[in-house]
């Protein structure tokens, strides 16, 4: 049985269209995670990235689309295959790169790695490597703006594998008890891992993973999330509820992962032609196309864009490579905020 | 000017005094607004504070832990109540994945300064999976603190320092010692993380515990003075960071020690004790260092058998003879 097919709907109409600065930004942040990706997924290979690499080439629509429909200072809160979603919000490519290499200058000083990129300038409270775990954090982000009384949403993503953790349950029971301002977004890229959704979840086959909202009251979604227009309107929705105090909101962004779960995965669990079909679908293509027709773009603007971010992605790997590692006494630093650890000493 | 508190009002006034202190301070769990508390201990905090600020939760342990760890992260500093430690396992990830390791793989960007609190370790005829002691398992990770208190002065000072600690803290407290009383002055104070307390003075044998089992080891010293052994009685009040320093230096003076810990035997905090002590004060040890633990064993239901598995001051007092080579 073939992953489920996500319905192709016909292209936006054009008459409902965004400014054309936001088609510009959308495709920037797009083509910036693919082509990281793409670079990170060739140091992996050359050895200089070690570890596990979860990469997100195929999902950049949700990324894209999600952050730019919600301000600067809500929190953001991500699982594992957190690049996309942090380069996204802002994180340079140089910190994103220097992580990746486990250089002192990376985001998390080298001492996170992939799995776990933060970054406090973005609101990027960080990729969270036990399934489900930051689902609950989430919700304690939202709850921290609702104790303030401030009016900022915050954004907890998480995977089709979390739909089956019993702390998504725990949460939205709590989250929508307690009106927390969160927007719960699951990247359904069809797969947990090398199990296909409609072999781990029920809901799959009771009409869809958005479903798991309904019974608490949560409004809830089902998005194409291969097209930015269409999950960038769901979260402008969505936070918009949250953020009036309406409490949370669930949406389930179908989308697809190009490369396998990480870079051990051949992905011999799916057919050749599934991976072709979504790709033939590509989200970056997708707006690339939706951007000439609406004259938004020449071929050439396009291309130019493409240049200056391999620039960049460039100029991010150089710097990775030439930055030191950290310093051992990193090793015992942000064990505790308490000053003079270790507080005994061996020798 | 001293007054006589039990334990649970020493507990809720030192919630209370941060919670009028610091407006980011707030406490959550099960049963602790409208029940006040599944042993009183929060009585009177849901009127006091309201229900903004006194949260009762759903039975969801790893849920509302979660909760807490992202409010922390998000500048506030949440008490989480565990109804016991025992239930608190369902929430284990969130302690341990979370809480523990959140500085250290943000490389030191998102603080997470919080408090788990409840009753912990044996209290009664409750079986297998409402006795156990958690303070060596909590005190293995690396990022979390411990603290495990005997006396109601103890507890009202070390809660008042959790909750003002920028690092996550776990509080271990017992139903046992709810109702134990003791003087808690009127005047505000602080006792230090991270520091042990010589409860008894004395010169022939060293004897360590913490929490409920302090108060059976000062019954043993009790018991030896009798027989003209002078124990010094050392509470450790927090297990991690250890303060090995006021061990070493009884341990220098005595040359015998003893430690009573309610943790199981293998790989507990007397385990570690003991490690420290034979590098530390090798040279000083006239008698190879004894624990007296729980047994090894699941925690039994049967009264006869509880008694056989519960450290008894008849255990401690059989030790510490051994290790001074009386006959027993």
């Amino acid at each position: 049985m073939r992953a489920e097919p996500i319905a192709e709907e016909a292209l936006t109409k054009d008459t409902e269209t965004f400014p054309r600065e936001l088609y510009w930004r959308w495709l920037e942040i797009m083509l910036r995670i693919r082509l990281f990706e793409d670079a990170s997924y060739q140091a992996y290979l050359q050895g200089k990235i070690r570890g596990f690499l979860h990469l997100y080439n195929g999902e950049e629509a949700v990324a894209a689309g999600t952050v730019t429909a919600v301000r600067e200072d809500d929190p953001i809160i991500s699982a594992y295959r957190d690049h996309g979603i942090a380069l996204a919000r802002g994180m340079s490519t140089r910190a994103a790169m220097a992580e990746l290499f486990g250089k002192v200058t990376g985001c998390s000083k080298g001492k996170g790695g992939s799995m776990h990129f933060f970054d406090r300038e973005h609101n990027m409270f960080g990729g969270f490597a036990i399934v489900g775990s930051q689902i609950a954090i989430g919700a304690g982000i939202a709850f921290a703006e609702k104790y303030r009384k401030s009016d900022r949403v915050c954004i907890t993503f998480f995977g089709d594998g979390a739909i089956n953790q019993g702390i998504l349950l725990e949460t939205l029971n709590m989250a929508k008890l307690w009106s927390l301002p969160v927007v719960f977004i699951c990247e359904n890229n069809q797969y947990a891992m090398g199990t296909a959704v409609w072999r781990s979840s029920a809901l799959h086959h009771a009409g869809g993973l958005y479903r798991i909202a309904e019974p608490f009251g949560i409004p809830t979604e089902a998005i194409y999330g291969m097209d930015v227009e269409e999950v960038h309107r769901a979260v402008s929705r969505a936070a918009a509820h949250a953020r009036s105090g309406y409490g949370p909101y669930f949406l389930e962004m179908r989308t697809y992962r190009y490369r396998g779960h990480s870079m051990s995965d051949p992905g011999k669990y799916r057919p050749r032609e599934e991976l072709d079909d979504f790709r033939a679908r590509d989200p970056i293509e997708r707006l690339r196309q939706r951007m000439l027709r609406l004259g938004y773009a020449t071929p050439e603007e396009l291309d130019n864009l493409e240049k200056k971010i391999e620039a960049e992605i460039d100029d991010a790997l150089e710097f990775a490579e030439s930055s030191p590692y950290p310093p051992p006494e990193e090793l015992w630093r942000d064990v505790y905020v308490q000053e003079n650890y270790p507080f005994w000493k061996e020798e | 000017m001293p007054r006589i508190l039990q334990m649970r009002e020493a507990i809720r006034e030192a919630m209370i005094e941060e919670m009028e202190r610091d407006e980011r301070v707030f406490l959550m769990g099960e049963e602790v607004g409208y029940y006040h508390g599944a042993y009183k201990v929060s009585e009177g905090m849901l009127e006091r504070f309201g229900p903004t600020r006194v949260i009762d939760t759903p039975i969801s342990e790893l849920g509302f832990a979660g909760i807490g760890v992202g409010a922390a992260m998000n500048g506030l500093r949440p008490i989480v109540e565990f109804m016991t430690w025992n239930f608190a396992l369902l929430a284990a990830d969130q302690i341990i994945n979370s809480a523990a390791k959140i500085l250290y793989m943000s490389g030191g960007q998102f603080r997470v300064p919080i408090v788990f609190r409840g009753p912990n370790g044996y209290a009664g005829q409750l079986a297998a999976t409402h006795s156990q002691a958690f303070e060596a398992f909590y005190a293995h990770v690396p990022g979390l603190k411990v603290v495990s208190p005997a006396t109601p002065y103890d507890a009202k000072g070390l809660l008042k320092s959790a909750i003002r600690d920028d690092d996550p803290v776990l509080f271990l407290e017992s139903e046992l010692l709810y109702s134990l009383k003791g003087e808690v002055p009127e005047e505000e104070y602080l006792i230090p993380i991270g520091k042990a307390d010589v409860k008894r003075p004395g010169k022939d044998v060293t004897l360590v515990s913490f929490n409920k089992l302090l108060h059976v080891t000062m019954d043993a010293a009790k018991e030896l003075e009798k027989e003209g052994i002078d124990a010094e009685v050392i509470d450790l009040r927090t297990i991690r960071p250890l303060d090995i320093e006021t061990i070493i230096q009884s341990v220098k003076k005595t040359n015998r020690i003893v430690i009573v810990d309610e943790t199981w035997p293998y790989m507990s905090v007397a385990s570690e004790i003991t490690y420290q002590v034979q590098k530390f004060a090798f040279d000083y040890l006239d008698a190879p260092v004894r624990r007296v633990n729980c047994t090894d064993t699941p925690a039994p239901y049967a009264p006869n058998l509880l008694k056989e598995y519960f450290p008894s001051v008849e255990k401690v007092v059989r030790a510490v003879k051994e290790v001074m080579y009386y006959t027993i």
